[in-house]
This record gives C-alpha cells, sequence and structure tokens, in this order.
C-alpha cells in the first residue's frame, strides 16, 4: 500500500477525456516521476490530488483516508504540499515573512486570530523560518522583497515554504521548466538533499529527462490520460512503447 | 516601547503631538486677517477630521492590507450613529454606552454583510458590499422608519425616557451629550493677541480615541493576522496551498473595519446628537475609499493625512470664492485679473470637487503609494545627499 494511491480515476473536459482509468501508487519515502508528452493529463491529475479539480469518477487516498471534496487548505493540512510550475510565493512580502507564513499555517492550522503580538516575538516561528532559511542558503536574502529575486532563487524559496509545513507528500510540477543550466542544477542537488535528509515522499512532474534520471526512483508515463507503463528508470529507458510515445509526438 | 519598534513608536508620538496641539497647528492665522479664513482649528471641523480618520483608519485595516475594496462601509458609519442616538434617547447622555453599543452593533451588522459579500472576490465583492449599503440606506430611509425616523432623521425629544438621566433638563431644554458630566460642547477659549485658540472637549474625547484606534491599528499590522492579511493580498493560491483558509482572515478584517466605521458614527452622533440615513449614502463610502487611497493605502499614517486632506478641501477650500480671488490679484492690470479668476473660477468654491478629484487623478497616476509616498520620495532626496545611508534599511519594512 503506498502512501498515495489513485484508483480508476477519470476526467473529461466536454468532448476531451483529459484522464481515462489513471491507476497510480506511490510508496511511501520514494520519488516517483510522472512523464509524458505535452497534453498526456499529468498538470491534470496532480490537481485531481490537491483539490483543484475534482475527478469524474474513482477514487483518491492519501494515508489512508480520501482526498476528494476537500478544499486545497484542507487537503494541505492533511500533509501535501504543491510547487507550481511557475513560483508561487508572496511577491510583495519579504523572503523572511514568506518563511514565517508556513511555519504559522504549521502550528496554528488554518485560522488563528492572533491580532496583537507583534511577529516578531514568536520567537519559535521566527527561529524556524530563519533555519529553513539558512537550509535553503538563502539566509542573506531575508528582507528581500520576494518577487525581486531571480527565478531559481523563488524556486527554492517556495520548496523551502513547502518544506516548512513538514509535509509527507511533496508534488513538483515541472519545477525547472524555463530555468537556465545552472538552476535547474541547483534544483536537483536541493531535491536530492532533500530526499537525503528527511522523511518525505516527493512526486515529480518533469519533461527535463537529465532531471527524471537524476532523481526518480520510479517512473509513471503518461499518454493521452492514461498510463502506459509503471517502472524503475533503467527499464523505462529502453521501453519500446516510451519511445513510441515521445517519438511518435514529435516526428 | 507599548510592544511598539523605535520607528513605530515616534511614528505614534508624532500623530499624538499633532493631535494634541491640533488646536494651535490649524489656526496659524491671526482672527480678522485676510488669511483666517484658511484657520480649520474650530471645534467641529477638528471633530470631523479626527472622526474621518478613525474611519479611514479601520478602512485601510481591509483595503490596504488584504485589498479587498468595499464600496459600502457607510452603512456602518450610519448603524453606528443611529444606535449611538438610540443609546442617547433611551438611557442617557453619557457617550461611553452609545459608543459601545455603537460598536457592538455595527460589528455585528459588518458580520453578516461581510460573511455574505466575501464569498466572492474582486469586483463582485465591490458590487455586493455597494448593494447592502445602498439597501441600508433605502431601508433607513423608508421601511425602517421607526427606529429610523426616515427622511427627518432620528433626533433627541423632550419625550425621551432616558432611563438613567432626564429626559430635559430644569430649563426645559433637551440635555446635551457629555462624558460622566463634562459637556461635548464645552471649550476653552484662549485669545493670545490677535490669535483665538479653542479647546473643545468634543475634539479631545475624539482625539483620544483616534490614537487608540491608530495605536491598534499599528498592532493589527505588525502582527501574525497583519502578516496573513497582507499575505492574502499577495497571493491567494499560495496561501490556500500553505493550509491556510483566506475566509476567516478577511472576514475578521471586514468585521473590525466595520467596527472603526461604527466607532466613527458614534462618535459623530456624540459631538451632534442626530442621525440620517444620507450618512449611509454610497457618496459617503466612496469618501473614504478617497482618503485611503489618496492618503496612501495599506500605510500606517496614510488614511489619516487623506481624511484630513479632504476634510480641508471640503470645509476649507470651497470658502475660496470670486471675491476672495479679486482680493488677491488685485494689483493686476484689471484686464489680466479678470481674466486669471475667470480660469481660476470653476476650480474653487462650489468647484472644489473639481480640483479633489484634478489631484486625485495625479495622486494615483503619479504616486501610487499616496501623499506618503510622496512624503518618502521628498525625504529621500534630502537623504540622497549623506552618504552611504539609502539601500537596505529602505525595503525592510513594507508597510510604514
Ligand atoms: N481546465 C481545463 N479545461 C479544459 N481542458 C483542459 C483543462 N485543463 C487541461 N485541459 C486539457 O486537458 C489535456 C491535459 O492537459 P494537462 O495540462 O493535464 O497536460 P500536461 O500533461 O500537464 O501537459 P504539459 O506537459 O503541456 O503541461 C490538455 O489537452 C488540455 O488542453
Ligand atoms: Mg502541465
Amino acid at each position: 500500500m503506498g502512501i498515495l494511491e489513485v484508483k480508476n480515476v477519470n476526467k473529461r473536459f466536454g468532448g476531451l477525456q483529459a484522464l481515462g482509468d489513471v491507476n497510480l501508487s506511490v510508496a511511501e519515502n520514494s520519488v516517483h516521476a510522472i512523464i509524458g508528452p505535452n497534453g498526456a493529463g499529468k498538470s491534470t491529475l496532480l490537481n485531481c490530488l490537491v483539490g483543484k479539480l475534482i475527478p469524474d469518477t474513482g477514487s483518491v487516498m492519501f494515508d489512508g483516508q480520501s482526498v476528494l471534496g476537500r478544499t486545497p487548505y484542507e487537503i494541505n493540512q492533511m500533509g501535501i504540499s504543491r510547487v507550481f510550475q511557475t513560483p508561487e510565493i508572496f511577491g510583495d512580502l519579504t523572503v523572511m515573512e514568506n518563511m514565517m507564513i508556513p511555519c504559522f499555517a504549521k502550528r496554528d492550522g488554518a485560522f488563528r486570530l492572533h491580532a496583537i503580538a507583534p511577529t516578531d516575538d514568536e520567537k519559535e516561528i521566527v527561529e524556524k523560518a530563519e533555519r529553513m532559511l539558512e537550509d535553503m542558503n538563502m539566509a542573506g536574502k531575508r528582507h528581500m522583497p520576494a518577487a525581486s529575486m531571480s527565478r531559481g532563487d523563488k524556486r527554492r524559496l517556495e520548496i523551502g515554504m513547502c518544506l516548512a509545513q513538514e509535509p509527507r507528500l511533496l508534488l513538483l510540477d515541472e519545477p525547472t521548466a524555463g530555468m537556465a543550466r545552472a538552476d535547474t542544477n541547483n534544483t536537483i542537488d536541493l531535491l536530492k538533499q532533500i530526499k537525503d535528509e528527511r522523511d518525505i515522499t516527493i512526486a515529480i512532474i518533469e519533461h527535463d529527462m537529465h532531471v527524471v534520471f537524476s532523481l526518480a526512483e520510479r517512473i509513471t508515463v503518461l499518454a493521452q490520460g492514461t498510463p502506459l507503463v509503471e517502472d524503475t528508470p533503467d527499464n523505462i529507458k529502453g521501453h519500446p512503447k516510451v519511445r513510441e510515445a515521445y517519438l511518435g509526438e514529435t516526428a | 516601547m507599548l510592544g511598539l519598534n523605535k520607528k513605530d513608536f515616534s511614528l505614534l508620538l508624532v500623530v499624538a503631538a499633532l493631535t494634541l496641539f491640533a488646536p494651535f497647528i490649524l489656526n496659524p492665522f491671526p482672527e480678522g486677517s485676510g488669511m483666517a479664513q484658511f484657520n480649520a482649528g474650530y471645534p467641529d471641523l477638528m471633530q470631523r477630521f479626527v472622526i474621518f480618520g478613525i474611519f479611514a483608519i479601520g478602512f485601510n485595516i481591509l483595503l490596504g492590507l488584504t485589498g479587498y475594496l468595499s464600496f459600502g462601509h457607510a452603512a456602518f458609519l450610519g448603524v453606528g450613529s443611529y444606535s449611538a442616538v438610540w443609546m442617547f434617547k433611551l438611557l442617557s447622555m453619557n457617550v461611553i454606552p452609545a459608543i459601545l453599543l455603537a460598536v457592538v452593533v455595527s460589528g455585528l451588522f459588518a458580520l453578516v454583510i461581510g460573511f455574505i459579500s466575501l464569498r466572492r472576490s474582486g469586483i463582485y465583492f465591490s458590487i455586493l458590499t455597494l448593494a447592502f449599503a445602498q439597501m441600508s440606506f433605502n431601508l433607513a430611509y423608508s421601511v425602517l422608519t421607526p427606529i429610523t425616523n426616515g427622511e427627518t432623521g432620528l433626533q433627541l425629544t423632550l419625550n425621551d425616557p432616558r432611563v438613567l438621566g432626564q429626559s430635559a433638563t430644569a430649563d426645559g431644554s433637551i440635555p446635551v451629550t457629555s462624558l460622566f458630566g463634562l459637556e461635548m460642547r464645552s471649550t476653552f477659549e484662549m485669545t493670545l493677541g490677535p490669535w483665538l485658540f479653542q479647546f473643545n472637549a468634543g475634539y479631545y474625547l475624539c482625539a483620544l480615541i483616534l490614537l487608540l484606534s491608530f495605536y491598534l491599528s499599528i498592532r493589527i499590522f505588525r502582527s501574525p493576522f497583519g502578516l496573513m492579511l497582507r499575505a492574502i493580498k499577495s497571493n491567494q493560491t499560495r496561501l490556500n496551498y500553505t493550509g491556510l483558509n483566506a475566509r476567516p482572515y478577511t472576514l475578521a478584517a471586514f468585521v473590525i473595519s466595520g467596527m472603526y466605521a461604527g466607532l466613527a458614527g458614534a462618535l459623530m452622533a456624540s459631538m451632534d446628537p442626530l442621525a440620517g440615513a444620507e450618512r449611509m449614502q454610497w457618496t459617503a463610502s466612496g469618501e473614504v475609499v478617497l482618503m485611503t487611497i489618496l492618503g496612501g493605502a495599506g500605510t500606517l499614517i496614510g488614511p489619516v493625512l487623506g481624511a484630513g486632506f479632504i476634510k480641508y478641501f471640503e470645509n476649507i477650500f470651497s470658502k475660496i470664492n470670486d471675491t476672495v480671488l479679486h482680493g488677491w490679484f488685485e494689483f493686476m492690470p484689471d484686464g489680466l485679473e479678470n481674466l486669471i479668476v475667470g480660469i481660476l473660477h470653476p476650480f474653487i468654491g462650489k468647484g472644489w470637487h473639481l480640483t479633489l478629484g484634478l489631484l486625485f487623478m495625479l495622486v494615483v497616476i503619479f504616486l501610487p503609494g499616496g501623499l506618503v509616498e510622496g512624503g518618502q520620495r521628498i525625504a529621500k532626496l534630502f537623504r540622497r545627499k549623506k552618504p552611504d545611508d539609502a539601500g537596505d534599511n529602505a525595503q525592510s519594512t513594507p508597510a510604514e
């Protein structure tokens, strides 16, 4: 039994079958990659996991509990964090403030009204945020407005914010899309470090095969909304069906 | 100090000094001089400055922090006024129970309207609040006449019970509002040479409440709650995927700002015990939006500046008429004098709205941060002359 169990999920957009009978099992503390050509339904699948979309049929279980019908913030509170294709951070706030928000969310839950004591007096939160920024190698940037950072730094901050919540499952949607080579390599190193140091399960959607083969322990190939194969990276590399799905698209 | 950092504490001190010495600061011109008409240091107007300051400070907690633009906050102002006047009619002329009831009732009212309006965001939220406020206005004007006294407005009469006070004074007139016996209208006048300064009890009560409101708003701005509100304005998607529920935060901000509006309404009624439906009209809601944006939404001091600026314009600038202008340009040849007065005519007196509108446009286009940004730019010009000062500390506090 994996930490994430997706069973017979179907999703239609009008006449388009975006997901057809998707079954997926992600083992605890593994790195699982989902690859597939453009329009294969990867993002749609991910949106079904985090409450942004509701599948037409099927079930999505996280740690034995169904996520269907819950709002994104409830699912997040269950222990699933998500990194977006374009970094979603609080651009108007400083890096430090960005990092404090998930720390509050972890400690206080979805809502708590503490409106009088200054934020800086929350020693426990400040310390944790500082520690996370150091882990992310961004301590020197703590007073910068988050929007003014480079794309690579924004991604790093976003990943750090997700980790500050100590999630059990981290979902990443094309974390290196549009990044320069150096930033991509930094991100790979960061994710490797995360997987070595923490008890965390990572599911990653990625086009860049270099990233996929550096990180993944298992790979699921999705094409036209249906999983073609699921296997280890070595077996996937030479798999004829995979070549066909990719080359068939591009050729 | 008082749980504030040094910068915020000095800001609070500045505001305290300004309100304390307002009777002097606003009356710079000697009585009887040509400029005396620009004096704003009379009780009635000073009260309005601080009351609208309180209204705008509260509004800024919603607009400045969460970015939700309400077009219906005058409804809470009106509700506050009605509640206060009812307290004067039924209980006593003491302003404290009136203020307390007004804050509670407007808070409850804001809870209901906010709960419904906050199901939507952006323009739909604004329209919903506008609709609710217009509904309240029309109800107050007609259907709810037994409570609001409709068109005439709610007033005190000699037949009011006032169970803890008296229905009429010994000489048969309606009693006046007071704070445990200190009459709100009582004014101490001080003559210094040609200058006349007026110190009014009502004004100082309002000023004290303004300071408390301002202090509370600084605490909210700097608290984790304030941080969450700014996060809502910045990126709701990230907030949702960080396990936080935006709705209770925005609702709390909405209710708090509604209570500030109710407080302002109660103070209006405490200074002059009557309440009319026109206080709830959409123009009144629009005014507080202008004040907040003109002064600088999301800044601490901006709304107070904006409120003072607009009220000064409304009451003082509107008094400049053609005769005054002719007086100013007397030294010119007649033809030129008439030409200049003719050009300026549409912008003065009753035309003050036009001038204010133009100023508002200029501020929004060139100073999106409002008057506060203007002030900061000027301060920067001066600071640039000193080496090694700009740079890193400029960015550390986004909300000033
Ligand atoms: N909200 C939506 N409404 C209608 N159609 C949609 C919607 N979201 C996705 N689709 C369609 O569903 C299909 C799958 O899209 P999806 O974004 O999941 O693909 P993907 O595998 O993430 O592709 P990419 O690699 O380009 O990101 C596409 O044909 C897309 O156009
Ligand atoms: Mg996608």
